[in-house]
């Protein structure tokens, strides 16, 4: 049961790493740490496979490619833009008054506050592969078209354009 | 991993619900404060995770699989929108040199 506390800290403090670390390395590194914590978070919750997905996809990959064109464009600490404290302090009102909003809402709808259990199994990857291939066949077709699009867009921006066909 | 399951007996749903909110807060605070276009990318990354998280967490509570079906296509979403994302942003650097959100005021009239 203090496991979720001390891991939902855990996040919390890296959370509040990444948005005020100054260089942007250091940023990417702790938001790595985020969801690794997340990806504990998965596990609690008996959720395997999002667990692995989560470690593969989004640490392995994804912040992999963000520390990547971090390194490609050489941004360090001097060359880091940074907001005036008036603007700063204005963004950490505004987020407040969000996070303000949605736990009165919270209050006021009264979740029943039943206990989330870890012990149920629609989690695991047999389960998800079941209903995944037979309820959500065709939004999973999709999504590999929208991952094919979004390989040859990104292909297509990032190239370098050349002398010759410049049109 | 059975003891594992057995610690997790005592959450309450609310405050699954208070920690992802606070989460999402702290990623809507990060693209406000922030002006690199590489770190507000980040911290929208931050928010869709935190929604994540409370979508399984909904799934496991109601023990329904939908929820981690939806966590999987959400994360197939964010894959995508990073290698665009990204894509456009080495494309703004090689024409401002910088990575500052403010060099992209040119459609502000």
């Amino acid at each position: 049961m203090s496991i979720f506390y001390f891991v939902a800290f855990l996040s919390i403090f890296f959370a509040l790493m990444t948005i005020f670390a100054k260089n942007p390395v250091h940023s990417v590194l702790y938001l790595v740490i985020t969801f690794f914590t997340f990806t504990v978070h998965y596990i609690l919750l008996n959720a395997q496979f999002l667990a692995v997905v989560n470690f593969i996809v989004y640490m392995g990959a994804i912040m992999v490619l963000f520390l990547f064109v971090l390194m490609l464009l050489n941004l360090n600490k001097e060359t880091e833009p940074m907001r005036s404290n008036l603007v700063k302090i204005m963004g950490a009102i505004a987020g407040m008054c969000l996070l303000a909003t949605l736990l009165g809402a919270f209050r006021v709808i009264e979740v029943n506050n039943d206990y989330v259990t870890g012990n149920t199994d629609v989690g695991l990857v047999q389960n998800l592969g079941k209903v995944l291939f037979d309820e959500f066949l065709l939004p999973f077709e999709l999504s590999s078209l929208l991952l094919l699009t979004a390989m040859i867009g990104a292909v297509l921006l990032a190239k370098k354009e050349t002398k010759e066909s410049n049109g | 991993m059975d003891s594992v399951i057995q610690h997790i007996q005592g959450i309450p749903l609310n405050h699954y619900l208070i920690f992802c909110s606070v989460i999402f807060s702290i990623g809507v605070i990060g693209v406000l404060i922030r002006r690199n276009v590489i770190i507000i990318m980040m911290c929208v990354e931050l928010m869709l995770n935190s929604v994540n998280l409370l979508l399984a967490a909904f799934s496991a509570y109601r023990g329904d699989a939908s929820g981690q079906v939806f966590v999987f296509f959400v994360m197939a979403l964010a894959a995508a929108e990073v290698a665009v994302g990204l894509a456009i942003v080495i494309m703004v650097y090689r024409n401002t040199k910088s990575v500052d959100i403010e060099s992209l005021s040119k459609l502000r009239w």
